[in-house]
């Protein structure tokens, strides 16, 4: 039963990986790999690779660097790629982060892309080290059936390859898929390949040269809902009266096999677990502690399925949209909230101030296609400048609040395919005079005197013609 | 204000005391018009703060929507404005047909705040505009009130007007409606045209007609005030109170407003072609024969003016009666007379059921029943007899207008329950100006009763004139004094003034006979208080419980806490968001507009109810077996049928509740639908009792689909009973959405067959044999109505 999926997929790679074990070795690697092992985690609609290498060195020169390769139709779907180095004995182990950016080679065989992992420490000749790796892929589970009906269960495909991409020899390796059930309709079979319960393990696989490829096709079942924000405007500002104004505005999307056909209440809520099992019906959002004025609603009005939890480390707000997702099924709805501004403001050594707040979605297990955050500083600061710990596109606007004259300056960062992982702080720094909180203040003061004096001034004044 | 002048001739001292009093009454009076003004908006802000800052009901969406396009585009395009998502395929020319004054106000307070940088919403702008202008409606109350009856039955007025419940029902936060301004502009328009009465300046009969141009702007019972006045007019002229002040009050008016009202696109050549508007005309005929005869008898002698008076009655007659001939066979010329349904039913109650089921059905167009009397305006109703007598003495042309006001406006609440809305204010200004007088009344017997102050208020009332001196109650006190300094001119009595000082002095002595027992003007007086403790308890109740709630959303409250019920909008929200943009959505006329609004999607029928075929073919379809009603929806390229259903939950207003009015007002075109086939003996029925016809329509289907697997029996708890027809399938129609309580259902027409003979036969020879079940819906397919 899993011959035509084997077939199909190893065509559409056969020259691909054919192409990769007569491909050269090349000079600038020294390196080997001499143990890998990757889990793959497909619980969820993000996909979850933990890769752990054992990198030696074999060649003369220390080096510093270790390259990821990755085939290109992953590399679109690529979140985020996190590198952590072990260190220490046996008891004492630290991880320590280590530095990923993308590269570009010029001889990468059909369009492969690379990551470097800049290590902390060269590694010299002969010495070996063990690196953790994770990444995302975010839209990689396909549906299939890409239509489904209320009471069906939501099927998905994953490709992957049973061997590691890699510019590197590799001397023996494991690959562990893990589904969210027991449920595999089907899996491309490359002996040495087995099941237990609800994992699917490749391997081991010994000496593989580079660039070793060997298409997969894994079916199963996932009923897992796949909430995907399309766009997400999140605005900060900041009142130096003391709060901090989050609105975020949300465009969420169920990512999943769309649903096909009638939707009937009945069966909905009289069988809960047949019938729209990959439905969304709520999400989770974690927001700052000390958080107050929560409010969710839409463009017609407060939507009452919402509850919140404060605790002193954390706030819990957990949102029902006005009807379950099905896949296919939009809404859209704004989350906003306010914080004490102490918690986030701060004034670094050289007189400056900065906002530090997190970048992401708080939204958990969610999918964020198009992410812009927008820090609406106040009225009359200059020279705003935004520190992310990731590229980001950077403008500026300006924006008009309350009785403002001049406006204020809005720095918007744009971030396209997030996911809840990357919810790190981000920093936007800015010069600000405390004279410029009063300059609203008394400009009504001002208003209501000139226009009590003229007042005055009108009631003596005879403008009568004729006396 | 005006007592430096009535004391001119008192000692310096007493001069400037009675200045400072005074300056200190018109102080106090500012502040009490100020809080009646905070009251007036905050007693309407339970809406908001029990449920949230929404838009209720139905009309006030489409209003919203309005607005919304006029924010956005600007006021050319809005008058420009054609409008496709509506009625259908016909659409509807948005700029042309609606009375603008309300959009036009919220806008142009939306634009003031933007431009001031203050970044609101239009939806919270429209939300505070009817609690804003309440508090207008207040004030002008108190002025209008003050220009009949002084300021202390002006603030009484404004205080009762402020927290009327008849008012408050249509003007909480959220009630956007046309009504919300209105109201303040029509007592506005009224206080002009007794303060141009009063004082007979040209400048207020300008602002007079603005007002009025401002009232046709935002409503149509601009009717009401181009009817009033020219009968108060009439009644002036007939009572032999005739004057320049009237001409000048009442013909400006006609000119410049009807000038003004034809430039307004809804109301155009009708301000001069239909009946409502006659009177006006007639009156001002009339105005100007008075006026000319009056000048004639000044200029003639009695003897020549007798011959003359022959001469033009004899020539006038004949062409009077040859106008009003032409006019008269004009009129009869058009099958309603010249009047418009609305109007119509209003002088013949029986009128818009015997002929309009669509202005029938609506429920605020019903006569009120008695208790609804008292629920909305609650003790005003024992006051308002009082009130009348007060106006009657004296009564000055002021007075006889507020009876006149009063008189037609009962009359006008007994026959259209939401007409109440027009008497409420007539109620709060005689109920104030009872409460002033009898608080006058009782204060001053105590006063002349208190041996202390009598004495003291005898020196102030025979050296002051009549200003009063020491009372208890501050308000009384400004009141009065404002009282009587305007009573005078109004009495027109310059000859008067020369005999006052006498005549006040004679006036104190009668007062002071007329005053009434110590111990009972006590009791009466904290009876007094107690009723208007009771008013205020009502109020409050009302506009809490009663009148706050946005429809949208309701709420129940259990054992177990606040159970919301949001599905009107988790289906528009659905239906904005999962379907296409373009999709035509059918649905009966109530939830037109807040389909367009809340869902942005196209309907066939809304509320604006202007084409009575239109809205007969949703009826036939809903009333029509499933076959017939799909071919009527799929002619219309409907795409989604939305029915509201209340028997899961008990929502008593849903579609089977208003099903009949869709049998009425179908048949009402459709001959074939016939109101007897859905009846049992004359009853409405929905349970095993019911018609066939009934049972087998698509309202019936669509709103029964599948409901026995809710409970097994299929109880339906608005008309508690078990329903007729419980296991059926539907052929033509296909179940995409439910919300969670049921009360919203919407179904999608199934696309057309294929027309593959031996295909069809086929998939209805399988179905046949199939199972029971599957053969009851074959049997549904057919059907004998077609």
């Amino acid at each position: 039963m899993e011959a035509p999926i084997r077939a199909t997929g190893i065509l559409g790679f056969t020259l691909f990986s054919l192409l990769f074990f007569v491909c050269r070795s090349s000079p600038l690697h020294n390196l080997f790999i001499s143990n890998a092992e990757r889990r793959i985690d497909v619980t969820s609609h993000i996909v979850k690779v933990y890769l752990t290498l054992k990198v030696e060195n074999a060649g003369t020169t220390p080096t510093s660097e270790v390259l990821l390769a990755f085939p290109p139709t992953q590399v679109d779907h690529l979140a985020t790629v996190e590198a952590l180095v072990t260190k220490g004995k046996r008891k004492k182990t630290t991880l320590v982060r280590l530095d990923v950016k993308p590269t570009e080679l010029p001889d990468a065989p059909n369009g492969a892309k690379y990551f470097t992992i800049y290590l902390a420490n060269p590694l010299n000749s002969g010495e070996s080290t063990t690196l953790e790796v994770l990444y995302l892929f975010t839209h990689s589970l396909e549906p299939f059936p890409a239509e489904i009906g209320q009471s069906e269960s939501q099927l998905v495909h994953y490709r992957d390859s049973a061997l590691i991409l890699s510019p590197y020899h590799i001397k023996q390796q494991t690959t562990f898929i893990k589904t969210p059930s027991t449920k595999v309709e089907s899996f491309t079979r490359v002996e040495p390949t087995n099941r237990a319960g609800t994992e699917i393990k490749y391997g081991p696989y010994e000496d593989r040269p580079p660039y070793s490829f060997s298409p997969i096709l894994v079916h199963f079942e996932n009923n897992s809902p796949f909430p995907v924000v399309e766009e997400l405007v999140r605005e900060v500002e900041i009142s130096h009266w003391g709060n901090l104004q989050v609105t975020e505005q949300y465009t969420l999307v169920h990512g999943g096999a769309r649903h096909k056909g009638v939707f009937s209440r009945v069966d909905y809520q009289s069988r809960p677990t047949l019938s729209g099992a990959s439905s969304l019906q709520h999400l989770l959002a974690r927001l700052p502690p000390r958080v107050h004025s929560v409010y969710y609603r839409d463009e017609i009005g407060n939507i009452s399925s919402s509850h919140l939890r404060t605790d002193s480390r954390k706030s819990e707000l957990e949102i029902e949209p006005r009807y379950p997702l099905f896949g296919g099924w939009k809404a859209t709805f704004v989350i906003g909230y306010g914080l004490p501004l102490q918690d986030f403001l701060f004034e670094s050594s050289d007189d400056r101030r900065y906002l530090n707040f997190t970048f992401g979605c708080p939204l958990l297990e969610t999918v964020v296609d198009k992410l812009t955050v927008k820090v609406v500083l106040p009225e009359g600061s200059k020279d705003p400048s935004a520190v992310v710990p990731f590229p980001v596109d950077q403008h500026l606007e300006t924006k008009y609040s309350y009785l403002d004259v001049v406006g204020r300056t809005v720095v918007v960062m744009e971030k396209k395919n997030l996911v809840p992982v990357q919810n790190s702080h981000f920093q936007v720094y800015y010069t600000f005079k405390p004279i410029f909180m009063l300059a609203e203040p008394l400009m009504l003061a001002s208003a209501f005197f000139l226009f009590f004096v003229a007042c005055v001034a009108y009631l003596h004044i005879d403008l009568s013609i004729r006396k | 204000m005006a007592a430096p002048e009535s004391s001119a001739a008192a000692v310096p001292t007493l001069y400037t005391n009675n200045a400072l009093r005074n300056a200190f009454g018109g102080v106090l009076a500012f502040f009490i018009l100020l809080l009646i003004g905070v009251m007036a908006f905050s007693i309407r802000l339970f809406s908001v703060i029990k449920y949230e800052s929404v838009i209720h009901e139905f009309d006030p969406y489409f209003n919203y929507r309005v607005t919304q396009f006029l924010a956005k585009n600007g006021i050319y395009e809005f008058w420009n404005w054609f409008d496709d998502r509506t009625w259908y395929p016909l659409g509807r020319v948005i700029g042309g047909t609606v009375y603008p004054g309300l959009t036009l106000t919220a806008g142009t307070i939306w634009w003031l705040l933007n431009s001031l940088n203050i970044p609101l919403s239009v939806e919270t702008v429209c939300v505070f505009t009817a609690p804003i202008f309440s508090a207008f409606a207040s004030w002008a109350t108190y002025l209008l009130t003050k220009e009949v009856k002084g300021t202390g039955a002006g603030l009484t007025a404004a205080a009762l007007l402020a927290m009327v419940p008849s008012y408050i029902s249509r003007s909480v936060a959220g009630s956007y409606d046309n009504e919300a301004v209105a109201i303040f502009a029509l007592i506005f328009t009224f206080y002009l045209y007794i303060k141009t009465l009063n004082t007979g300046s040209l400048f207020y009969a300008t602002l007079n007609s603005i007002a009025y141009f401002y009232m046709v702007c935002s409503w149509g019972g601009y009717t009401f005030i181009i009817n009033l006045i020219p009968m108060h007019v009439l009644l002036c002229i007939v009572t032999g109170r005739f004057s320049s002040r009237l001409y000048i009050a009442y013909a400006p008016l006609v000119v410049l407003g009807t000038l003004l009202a034809a430039l307004v696109p809804v109301v155009g050549f009708n301000a001069v072609m239909t009946s409502e508007h006659f009177a006006s005309f007639l009156v001002f005929i009339i105005l100007h024969v008075v006026a000319f005869v009056y000048y004639i008898k000044g200029i003639l002698t009695p003897k020549m003016f007798k011959v003359a008076v022959t001469l033009v009655v004899s020539v006038g007659l004949a062409v009077c009666c040859a106008v009003i001939a032409v006019l008269v066979a004009l009129v009869a010329s058009s099958p309603t007379k010249g009047w418009s349904g609305r109007s119509l039913s209003l002088l013949d109650p029986t009128y818009a059921s015997k002929y309009i089921p669509i202005i029938a059905s609506v429920s605020e167009h019903q006569p009120p029943t008695w208790p609804s009397y008292f629920m909305d305006i609650n003790v005003l109703a024992f006051l308002v007899p009082a009130g009348i007598i007060a106006c009657f003495s004296p009564l000055s042309d002021a007075s006889s207008f507020v009876v006149l006001y009063i008189a037609t406006s009962v009359y006008f609440s007994g026959v259209m329950v939401r007409l109440m809305l027009v008497f409420a204010p007539a109620a709060c200004i005689t109920s104030g100006i009872a409460l002033s007088q009898a608080f006058d009344v009782f204060t001053r017997s105590i006063k002349f009763q208190l041996p202390g102050i009598a004495s003291k208020a005898e020196v102030d009332a025979a050296e002051t004139s009549s200003s009063t001196a020491e009372a208890q109650n501050d308000v009384v006190k400004a009141e009065k004094s404002e009282e009587t300094s305007k009573n005078r001119p109004s009495k027109k009595s310059k000859k008067k003034e020369k005999e006052e000082k006498p005549l006040t002095k004679a006036k104190a002595e009668k007062k002071r006979l007329l005053a009434l027992p110590l111990d009972s003007s006590v009791i009466s007086l904290l009876l007094l208080i107690l009723l208007g403790a009771l008013y205020v308890v009502h109020c409050v109740w009302a506009a809490a419980e009663a009148y706050s709630a946005p429809s949208i959303v309701l709420t129940s409250r259990s054992h177990d806490g606040l159970h919301v019920f949001d599905d009107f909008r988790e289906a528009y929200a659905w239906l904005r968001h999962n379907t296409d943009v373009d999709d035509k959505v059918a649905s009966w006329w109530d939830y037109g507009y807040q389909t367009t609004a809340m869902a942005n999607r196209t309907v066939i029928v809304d509320n604006n109810t202007w084409n009575n075929t239109h809205i007969a073919t949703v009826g036939t379809a809903m009333s029509s077996p499933e076959k017939a009603a799909w071919e009527i929806f799929h002619s219309l390229d409907v795409k989604y049928v939305l029915v509201v259903f209340g028997g899961l939950v008990g929502y008593p207003s849903d579609d089977i509740n208003k099903f009949l009015w869709m049998v009425r007002i179908g048949g009402g075109v459709f001959p074939h639908i016939k109101e007897p086939d859905y009846l049992r003996d004359g009853q409405y029925r929905i349970d095993s009792q019911a018609t066939p016809t009934m049972l087998n329509c698509l309202m019936y289907k669509l709103s029964y689909y599948r409901f026995v697997e809710t409970d097994g029996k299929a109880f339906d708890r608005v008309r508690q009973t078990e329903i007729g027809k419980k296991y059926f399938k539907l052929t033509h129609f296909e179940e995409v959405f439910t919300t969670h309580h049921w009360m919203v259902r919407i179904y999608k027409l199934k696309p057309p067959k294929n027309r593959i003979r031996g295909k069809t036969k086929k998939s209805k020879s399988k179905t046949s044999t199939t199972s029971s079940r599957a053969k009851r819906s074959g049997t549904g397919k057919k059907n004998p109505w077609h």
